[in-house]
């Protein structure tokens, strides 16, 4: 984390930074880490390094894809409580209520072992062309990841799309814009702006959901450390590293986001 | 077809009973666990909570860039790998201590390792809402209170807890539902709450999608109702409050 914020600030603020205690904080941390390079055996690593990117790569992707497409499916949920007729809001509410209110593992395993126990009792399922991808893990992953941050988003989305000023709208009607290019053009664009903050808090919890896949026998970074724990019977190196590589993972996202946020111009009225 | 459907009714309501071979009261008994650990580490996280908010407005620089260490590390790494090294490592730590007082080992309860390791994760949240809550009060009561001549204890007691209430009851509520349901997270380690009952009872008599569905509920009610007792809180924590323009 230290590195990372070195490397954003630039020169005298990271002078006044450096305040004589954090050197000496510094210091100490080094050597807790060199302490633990030295003392901790880490001679599992290179063997299981590929399996370790492998399972990175599939974190990555779960988290891209999850996230892409929980706010393809946000964008229309949140509309519809802000603005929707009666009959869409209150499913889309009802959807969003269910999703935070219970825990993302019972979601998942509903889904992987609930559906997945269905599935096979109708052969039309077991005959279609889907069959094969239905008895994997990582659509069931997938899903539930994406329904998850749906349900969130969706919520925050709702505030944004409430939050954009009425004047806004108003004028876009006044210029004679049809109803959708006031969407694209002006609703939407101002909703996401207002909800990016939010936005990049709700990743970073997102990519802390991921490690629960392994629970259904997907081989992400998580499940990588899981199995050095049960080969080797070494307890705390695989799991200290796997802190590691959230964090770095969680720093670069929060660096993406405000990369994101400084492109769009900021100008309030 | 109807016969079928007759048959699947009875079985779900068989499946669901109170009584031995129907797993009704293993759920309920799962349920009550869950809201203990819910509790227990909601509590010790509200204790951490005032502790680091006061540690980060108020503590020495060291002080202040620990917590700091403390609350970024804890918000950036899941709450599994979170529990995995705080179970392992709490649980080593206690039988090393206890081993060099000369005591026998001991296996830790449970709940206890449950309660402390989640609330050690809630702890970094609520420093985060209280501080906030503490910088929304109007400083010149803290000062008034402070020229009052009030010990640290006291002002903190009369002034800064009852004046930051109404400010951090919503955050506070947001951490409540999430102790809950981080609650569930305990099934990965064995623990036998909500979540990890219903695995076992799925798992012994095949009806996955019966007994997840029902878990289900049962947190979404655990959730509503909290929320109805959440919102009650605040709006009693918020009275007296003048309502401010933009804020309901």
């Amino acid at each position: 984390m230290a590195v990372m914020s070195d490397a954003a600030v630039p020169r005298p603020r990271l002078q006044a930074w450096l305040k004589p205690h954090r050197i000496g904080l510094i210091v100490l941390a080094l050597a807790i880490v060199l302490a633990a390079v030295f003392l901790m055996r880490w001679d599992w690593l290179p063997k299981y390094l590929p399996l370790a990117l492998q399972g990175l790569w599939r974190t990555i992707w779960l988290l891209v894809l999850s996230v892409a497409f929980g706010l393809a499916l946000a964008i229309p949920l949140g509309f519809a409580q802000a603005a929707g007729p009666v009959w869409l809001a209150v499913p889309a509410r009802a959807f969003c209520t269910v999703i935070r209110g219970t825990p993302l593992l019972l979601q998942l395993w509903l889904l992987y072992y609930g559906l997945g126990s269905l599935f096979p009792q109708f052969p039309w399922i077991r005959e279609s062309f889907l069959w094969p991808y239905l008895r994997q893990a990582w659509p069931y992953g997938l899903l539930s990841l994406t329904l998850s941050y749906a349900g969130y988003e969706g919520e925050v989305m709702r505030g944004a799309f409430a939050g954009v000023a009425r004047g806004q709208l108003e004028a876009a009607r006044a210029y004679g814009m049809p109803r959708f290019t006031a969407f694209r053009r002006i609703w939407l664009p101002q909703a996401l702006h207002r909800a990016l903050p939010t936005l990049a808090g709700e990743t970073v919890l997102q990519l802390k959901a991921t490690p629960l896949v392994a629970t259904i026998t997907m081989v992400d970074i998580y499940a990588v450390a899981s199995r050095v724990r049960q080969d080797l019977f070494v307890t705390y190196e695989p799991l200290l590293l796997l802190a590691l590589v959230y964090m770095i993972i969680t720093g670069i996202l929060i660096y993406l986001f405000r990369m994101l946020e400084a492109r769009i111009p900021q100008r309030l009225g | 077809m109807d016969a079928l459907l007759t048959l699947a009714a009875s079985g779900i309501g068989d499946l669901l009973a109170f009584d031995p071979p129907g797993w009704g009261s293993r759920l309920l008994t799962g349920l009550i666990a869950s809201v203990e650990i819910a509790v227990g580490a909601f509590g010790l996280g509200l204790l951490i909570g005032v502790g680091g908010a006061y540690g980060k407005l108020y503590g020495g620089p060291v002080a202040r860039d620990l917590l700091e260490v403390y609350t970024t590390v804890v918000r950036a790494v899941p709450e599994l790998v979170l529990i995995l090294l705080l179970y392992f490592a709490g649980t080593d730590l206690v039988n090393r201590l206890l081993a060099v007082l000369g005591y026998q080992a001991v296996d830790i309860n449970g709940l206890i390792a449950g309660i402390g390791v989640l609330g050690v994760v809630q702890g970094a949240y609520s420093t985060e809402v209280l501080r906030g809550a503490i910088l929304a009060v109007p400083q010149g009561q803290i000062e008034a209170a402070r020229a009052y001549g009030m010990s640290p204890g006291t002002m903190l007691r009369r002034i800064t807890l009852p004046a930051m209430l109404p400010f951090a009851i919503p955050g506070l509520a947001n951490l409540w539902l999430i102790a809950t349901k981080d609650t569930a997270l305990l099934a990965v380690v064995g623990f036998d709450e909500l979540t990890q009952t219903t695995r076992t009872a799925a798992g012994a008599t095949k009806a996955y999608f019966t007994f997840f569905f029902a878990a289900g509920i049962l947190y979404l009610a655990l959730t509503l109702a909290s929320t109805l007792v959440l919102s009650r809180i605040e709006r009693w924590a918020r009275r007296g409050v003048p309502s401010l323009a933009g804020s309901t």
